[in-house]
């Protein structure tokens, strides 16, 4: 009688099978997400008159980036809720951490999260693979969305900066609308009002006097009064964020491109004579007059430094120096103005633009709910309030930018609503869309620090074109 | 009775097994993926075989990243080591203010390395930061420590080794606490110096208890991401853009899949060699060890 049943073949034959049952489900899994795709849009099931308490009872879940925008739209929620009896269910992570969980969720194929904030530069991403829930038909459907929503209050530039045709190289403003303006931020010159008076200075007109200026407080402000000031608070870490703000803006200005598009087909833009000359005068700019540990530097320290009177200008999204601007924020509040910036040779104020958007899961299972939170979080009503009770400021709506209660909000900021008022109608994107954008910009960020740390800005230029050429093709 | 005995050894090794499922399955999922383009830009991916391998060894940015993962694990586990067996010798003497450094020595270890890394950036930081302002009396205190990418690389191995190094320390303490006395006391009977006897009796019997620290220390070096990603990000440049960081970069970033995952399995590779040689380096040295004891 065999009383020792456990030999080593029958071991390794059942431990194989059991290890390779996973393996060879993870086969057939796909890649996660459901293949299950809806010809047409859900929002052609919305008929009948419009009812915002059409979706009374369902709960909505969002993904949330800290932010004081943020903050307004979570104090005023409950306004939401008793307007449609839909109950809203927040998760709030950090900007380091948010878009990558995001990403993983959105990339899961899973409907974790219904709404959640997003950026333009976003949509190049996450449209493509699918998901992203167009709104344009809900926003076309008259029983889905109420009449006093009106589209056409919105700047036309931000409604145009979240729509595409998910082609690479093909202009925004065409094809599916894939988020809504929410909040946005324009990139424009903020200064320390009394370092400029004390050393007689006024705001710079042109790039050139902007880098002299900047050199020029770097070296007379702590002499002045100004222990360890310096010129200019210009983001420098090595991650696209450093790319879109000050930077594109002045490269923008000086009519030059990240991309040439022909026929579809893109061709970096950035090793031109023009712009080789333009990156190198950036750099020695930030040399001369920029932050110690420039390499660093996120929106968080340029914010700050204008704040603790380390920076005497910041170019920079005007969102930035406002929250170190308002009364009590920090040592240099009510010694904050804005100014346009620098215009560029033609006269350009072409200005690059943040736009904080709502967009939809592509894969949520309340899309119609949804669709109401997005229309009433991006409605008159809440961003009137949001503007005027909380710091949800540069309206995404005319109708807020010229209301008498914002404005008298604003005014006590010396240039705050001029510098909006010239800038808004021409800053818009200023990057060519395409799904690369993340990559392009991290390695731009990157060859801007090796051009800042000394070595050829025409090699190293070359060098990310070449390399994007291939990424981007 | 009988399909009791027959079944009782398989369910000795069930949670064993599960254990191993559990890891099996997420590392042979990745291996599968790698296969394919797998990416955002391609929800219905195609296989490529071995292709992605090839893209990453043909890659410059491959070869740079190895580089500088290379130079960060045997900097920053060579110092440790040296440092590490140092301070455990120091406080291997008990006295009273040994004991109390033996508890101040742990505290870098109860934080959380991205935690450190932020700390150290604030203190590294040119015009705030202590650090340039403790340097400043010697006339060094306009360091920009993380701007070029030397700086940038010796600053993530210094907080590297700040974190770590009592990790050493604490294992080559607990492996001098061991070693058996007589030998020790015939050296001094028979008037052997503090360096011969360091040399000749206290390394190699200590030796198996180093190697097991730089072990664990090369072998987490070359997967560091936190302190280097908090206090650089990568930068300057490419300069500290370790295969960890890379691998980050190519599959959430930027969202190539696969092609991240290639990294990472790559990584992988060289960490198990690397742990290979080096198990099989400890084994002979404890044998050698047990010959001095």
């Amino acid at each position: 009688m065999d009383t020792h049943p456990h030999d080593r073949r029958r071991f390794l034959a059942l431990t194989a099978a059991a290890a390779a049952t996973p393996l060879l489900s993870a086969c057939g899994a796909g890649f996660g997400g459901d293949d299950k795709k809806s010809d047409g849009s859900a929002a052609d099931d919305v008929t009948g008159s419009f009812d915002w308490r059409r979706e009374k009872g369902t709960t909505v879940k969002a993904l949330l980036n800290k932010h004081p925008y943020t903050d307004a739209l979570v104090a005023d929620l409950k306004s939401f809720t008793e307007q449609t009896g839909i109950k809203v269910e927040y998760d709030v992570f950090p900007e380091d951490n948010y878009f990558d969980k995001l990403t993983v969720d959105l990339s899961s194929g899973r409907a974790s999260y219904d709404v959640f904030m997003l950026g333009a530069y976003m949509v190049w991403q996450y449209g493509p693979p699918g998901w992203l829930e167009d709104l344009g038909p809900w926003m076309r459907n008259s029983s889905a969305t109420a009449a006093e929503w009106d589209q056409a209050d919105f700047f036309p530039n931000l409604l145009q900066a979240d729509q595409w045709s998910l082609k690479a190289g093909a202009p925004l403003g065409q094809g599916g609308q894939y988020a809504l303006p929410w909040g946005w931020e324009t990139n424009v010159v903020a200064y320390n009002t009394e370092v400029f008076r004390k050393l007689g200075l006024r705001p710079a007109e042109s790039f050139d006097e902007l880098r002299d200026l900047a050199a020029t407080i770097k070296r007379k402000a702590p002499g002045a009064g100004f222990d360890g000031m310096y010129g200019i608070a210009v983001r420098g870490s090595r991650s696209w964020a450093t790319i879109h703000p000050g930077f594109m803006t002045m490269y923008a200005r000086n009519g030059l491109r990240d991309f040439t598009v022909d026929g579809g087909k893109l061709t970096p833009a950035m090793n031109t004579p023009e712009a080789v000359a333009f990156t190198e005068d950036w750099a020695g700019m930030v040399k001369q007059g920029g932050p110690p540990s420039w390499t660093s530097y996120t929106w968080y320290q340029c914010s700050s430094d204008l704040g603790a009177r380390k920076a005497g200008m910041l170019f920079d999204a005007d969102t930035a120096a406002y929250f170190q601007a308002v009364d009590g924020a920090s040592p240099a509040s009510g010694k904050i103005a804005f100014h346009p910036g620098p215009k560029g040779p033609d006269g350009s104020l072409a200005t690059n633009m943040w736009i904080w958007s709502l967009g939809m899961n592509a894969k949520s299972r309340r899309k119609s709910a949804s669709w109401l939170f997005l229309q009433w979080a991006t409605g008159k009503e809440h961003l009137r309030k949001g503007a005027i009770t909380h710091n949800h400021i540069d309206p995404v709506r005319r109708s807020v930018s010229q209301d008498a209660a914002y404005k008298n909000k604003m005014r006590h900021l010396p240039g705050f609503l001029d510098t909006f008022e010239t800038v808004v109608d021409q800053t818009k994107i200023q990057f060519t869309p395409q799904a690369q954008f993340f990559d392009a910009t991290t390695s731009w960020a990157a060859a801007l620090q090796e051009i800042y740390g000394g070595q050829g800005a025409k090699s190293v230029l070359d060098d990310l074109a070449g390399e994007l050429a291939d990424k981007v093709d | 009775m009988g399909w009791r005995l027959t079944l009782r050894p398989y369910l000795l090794i069930v949670p064993a097994l599960l254990l191993t499922c559990g890891i099996l399955y997420p590392f042979g999922l990745g291996l599968y993926y790698t296969l394919f383009d797998f990416s955002a830009s391609t929800p219905q991916p195609d296989m490529v075989r071995f292709e992605n391998y090839a893209t990453v060894f043909t890659q410059e940015a491959f070869w740079n990243s190895a580089w500088v993962t290379v130079l960060y694990a045997v900097g920053a586990a060579a110092t440790e080591t040296v440092l590490g067996v140092a301070v455990a010798l120091l406080l291997h003497r008990s006295s009273l203010v040994g004991r109390i450094l033996e508890k101040i020595l742990i505290l870098p270890l109860m934080i959380a390395p991205v935690i450190a890394a932020i700390m150290w950036k604030l203190m590294l930081q040119p015009s705030v930061g202590v650090v340039n302002h403790l340097l400043k009396p010697f006339g060094l205190g306009g360091v920009q420590w993380t701007d070029t990418p030397t700086g940038a690389l010796l600053s993530s191995i210094a907080v590297d080794v700040w974190v770590y190094t009592p990790f050493v320390a604490i294992l080559a303490l607990a492996g001098l606490r061991s070693l058996p006395t007589s030998p020790f006391e015939a050296a001094a009977v028979d008037g052997a110096g503090w360096w011969y006897t360091f040399r000749r009796l206290t390394l190699p019997m200590l030796w198996p208890y180093v190697l097991v620290a730089v072990i664990f220390r090369f072998m987490d070096s070359l997967k560091v991401f936190d302190i280097i990603y908090a206090l650089t990000e990568g930068g300057p440049g490419d300069s500290t853009v370790v295969l960890q960081i890379r691998a980050y970069l190519e599959a959430i970033r930027f969202q190539r899949y696969s092609f991240g995952i290639s990294y990472t399995v790559v990584l992988w590779a060289v960490v198990y060699l690397a742990a290979m040689v080096l198990v099989k380096r400890l084994g002979k040295i404890q044998r050698k060890a047990a010959e001095v004891k």
